[in-house]
């Protein structure tokens, strides 16, 4: 293929077409949209990191485990947090366990234990080496990017860009196989326009109804349809309204599980002020949508 | 090698130069990015083809708008009228029939038929959209609905107008009947499944409230296709390269804050809730450093390799983040009326990250109201409550920061310490009275930072009763029009 990487091994495609990853995504139980279907399908076939930003209960992280289980692949998880730093992303030396080695060996040649003492079996591989060294298919999650120091966005560059660590005491580490990788933003802070220029960026916002009911309906297949239908009308309608925290997809699956254990058949005002407060997290939005819709 | 100067490179080049254009960076890599995206894509799938470029060459949310519009005039969905199944009703005598016309679009709004009202929506504008063909607005439709537009009795028409055609159509006031509609279509329903029930064709006030708010996001909706419509039909006409200097949506970080409409606001108000949290990381950048934390063991641990397991040099964990105090000063007068919707959102999203905060609004005199802004209060009230309070206005209502400022120094004296960040909220139009210089001097030197946020554009600061220029030699003002300059002073505020 033409948009192959050089350097890089020809690799199998995951998917042979768009219509390909909305249907395998299905059958693993995530429905996506067009701009899902189409963006997978292109970070798989062009090489490329996706970065997917949105809002909170999209289906962000959800997308990476689907596209795993679609795939056959292993899922490695790089859940960044503030003050993650090389040690905890890349890799580690045990040092506790070194030092043990260096003690019992008293008397060993000083090269003999330093070639010990940086084998495999002293070192702890973090999310990224992992997924670089994994021999088979494997999509690598970076979770809540925004949320890590530049510094690791810098970290990220070199990994994502080539695929490779450089290990000091080992030489530099290439990937067997290119990790199908999905970076998630909650767009907290503006990644770095170095990070960006390397992925395809996928905004992922709220579906559009008829793709929201399919979700509720795939995720809670036990609810009525019409009742599935009327919970989508009714979060559409919430998300108009000017709230903090918009109701997101996987509010309205909670709410739809929710009515299901209360064995609640159609949607009248008690149910919904009865059980608002799933889809509505802050008092203040209860009491706006409440006062808005007429609800008391 | 030589520029593509034509076929399907060329065109990319070209829609990336207008993308360009509207201010979205675009480079090379991208345009590169954009043709591989090309070359896998299949080109008749349209919707998989915008996603496509879109993923490629877009780096932030804001931009997706701009992008779209400009889309659909680069690659359009086709040429001239490209009708499809929905044709217009004519009546007997050539004419649109608007009363049959308006009763498909209530049941299309009704069952809320996108992709029909979006066929609509083109048959509208070629039937009653064109301005300058023969009769005008109303059309001549001889053989009816498929084949008019293009080779159409009366030429082709100088230019297309959405206001003309929405204003035969008048979807708005189609509401109340939908409503109707919709309310029946519920009532017999719920008859059918409880007849023994009387109160079951009763409809509450909360079904009735969804389903209007839903209908009317249908009809907004549907004036969109319209105009979306209207800008394509234009392009073909006027070249898509007037259409997108025109008819294109500014970017939500360039909509200037005086003047942004609600629509503009409401994106606003998303964009301003993260960049207070990066001001609030920003302002407590310094206090973390300063400080040690306890000692981390494994770091520790891992330094004393180099010294052959002996720990010579602790490392300290890395303290929380602080929380620094910050103090609000916000003009509230008439005259920055647009500008303090926006404060107000900042202010709300900067409570939030900040446990100590005090805000003070002012008009000629000086109120606190961080009460007001309880972590989750709704803003809606909050301005009206701001005017209401005693103490605001001392004297005329016109603003004056002199003595406002005095005020503050006055009331509050201990509020400005060496920990408080000072941000002032503001255009520094003080109405020709004493800007008062000594007293925010005072506040500059007591506080760690002061920073000024001034709405109004560079080149108007010092003109007549704006003490801007003044103001701006004792602390650092900053030109605050837009949500991108906002991004951009949080960012100068201090180097990371």
């Amino acid at each position: 293929m033409s948009s192959e990487p050089v350097g890089q091994k020809a690799q199998k495609a995951l998917f042979d077409s768009v219509d390909d990853v909305a249907t395998r995504l299905a059958d693993v139980g995530y429905i996506a949209s067009t701009a899902v279907a189409t963006t997978v399908f292109l970070a798989d076939r062009l090489g490329k990191p996706l970065l997917v930003e949105g809002p909170a209960g999209v289906g962000k992280t959800e997308l990476a485990r689907a596209v795993a289980e679609a795939t056959g692949s292993g899922l490695v998880r790089l859940q960044c947090y503030e003050g993650i730093d090389e040690a905890r992303a890349l890799y580690e030396w045990n040092h506790a366990k070194q030092l043990l080695r260096i003690t019992a060996s008293q008397g060993a040649s000083w090269d003999e234990t330093r070639d010990d003492v940086f084998s495999e079996e002293f070192l702890l591989p973090r999310p990224l080496l992992t997924a670089i060294r994994r021999e088979d298919p494997t999509v690598l999650l970076v979770d809540e990017t925004d949320k890590a120091d530049v510094e690791v966005e810098g970290l990220l560059l070199e990994v994502l860009g080539d695929f490779q660590v450089t290990v000091p005491e080992w030489g530099t580490i290439t990937a067997n196989q290119r990790p199908f990788t999905l970076l998630t933003s909650n767009a907290t802070r503006e990644l770095s326009e170095a990070l960006k220029r390397r992925c395809l960026f996928l905004h992922l916002d709220f579906p559009d109804a008829e793709l929201e009911r399919r979700i509720v309906l795939t995720r809670v297949p036990q609810l009525p349809e019409a009742l599935a239908e009327e919970l989508v009308r009714i979060v559409g309608v919430l998300r108009g309204i000017q709230l903090r925290k918009a109701p997101s997809v996987s509010e309205t699956i909670d709410w739809g599980r929710t009515l299901l254990a209360l064995g609640l058949d159609t949607l009248d005002d008690a149910a919904v002020r009865a059980t608002l407060g799933v889809v509505l997290k802050h008092r203040s939005d209860a009491e706006r949508a409440v006062a808005e819709l007429r609800l008391n | 090698m030589t520029a593509p100067t034509a076929g399907l490179p060329a065109h990319l080049v070209d829609f990336v130069g207008a993308l360009r254009r509207t201010g979205i960076a675009v480079g090379p890599g991208e345009s590169v990015d954009a043709a591989a995206v090309m070359a896998e894509l299949d080109l008749l799938r349209r919707e998989q083809l915008r996603e496509g470029l879109a993923a490629a060459m877009l780096r932030r949310s804001g931009q997706r708008a701009v992008f779209d519009a400009l889309f659909d005039l680069w690659f359009p969905l086709g040429q001239g009228a490209a009708l499809g199944e929905v044709a217009l009703p004519y009546a007997e005598d050539g004419s649109v029939d608007v009363e049959a016309l308006r009763d498909l679009l209530a049941g299309l709004l009704r069952d809320g038929d996108t992709a029909a009202m979006a066929e609509l929506a083109r048959a509208v504008v070629d039937g009653l959209g064109a301005v300058g063909r023969g009769t005008g607005g109303q059309g001549q439709g001889q053989g009816g609905g498929g084949d008019r537009g293009e080779g159409g009795p009366g030429g082709r028409p100088s230019s297309w107008s959405a206001y003309q055609a929405l204003n035969v159509v008048r979807p708005e006031t189609l509401l109340a009947r939908v409503l109707a509609d919709l309310r029946r279509g519920r009532e017999t329903q719920r008859s059918r499944a409880r007849p023994d029930d009387p109160d079951a064709g009763w409809d509450s006030p909360f079904a009735e409230e969804v389903s209007r708010r839903e209908v009317r996001e249908r009809i907004a909706s549907f004036r969109r296709m319209v105009t979306d419509e209207t800008r394509r039909r234009g392009a073909e006409i006027r070249g898509r390269e007037a259409a997108a200097r025109t008819g294109v949506p500014k970017q939500g970080d360039r909509v200037d804050f005086l003047t942004a409409n609600a629509e503009q606001l409401a994106d606003l108000r998303r964009r301003v809730a993260p960049l207070a949290r990066h001001l609030a990381s920003r302002l407590a950048a310094r206090r973390r450093r300063a400080r040690r934390g306890p000692i981390d063991l494994r770091r520790t641990l891992r330094r004393s390799m180099s010294t052959g397991g002996v720990p010579m040099r602790p490392a300290h964990r890395r303290p929380r983040p602080g929380r620094p105090e910050l103090v609000l000063f916000c003009d509230v007068s008439g005259s920055v009326a647009g500008f303090s919707h926006f404060t107000m959102m900042l202010v709300q999203a900067l409570r939030e990250q900040f446990s100590r905060i005090r805000i003070f609004c002012f008009v000629d005199g000086c109120v606190e109201v961080t009460d007001l802004f309880g972590p989750g209060n709704d803003l809606g009230g909050v301005m009206a409550e701001i005017t209401a309070r005693p103490g605001l206005v001392a004297f005329d209502g016109h603003s004056d920061y002199g003595s406002a400022l005095g005020r503050l120094r006055e009331g509050w004296p201990d509020v400005v310490g060496p920990r408080t960040s000072l941000l002032v909220l503001g255009d520094a139009r003080t109405n020709y009275r004493d800007p008062n210089l000594a007293v925010l001097g005072d506040l500059a030197e007591r506080a760690r930072h002061v920073h000024w946020l001034n709405p109004e554009p560079q080149a108007q600061w010092g003109t007549g009763d704006s003490a801007a220029r003044r103001y701006g030699q004792v602390v650092p003002m900053h030109e605050c029009r837009t949500a991108a300059q906002l991004a951009g002073v949080v960012s100068g505020l201090l180097p990371v």
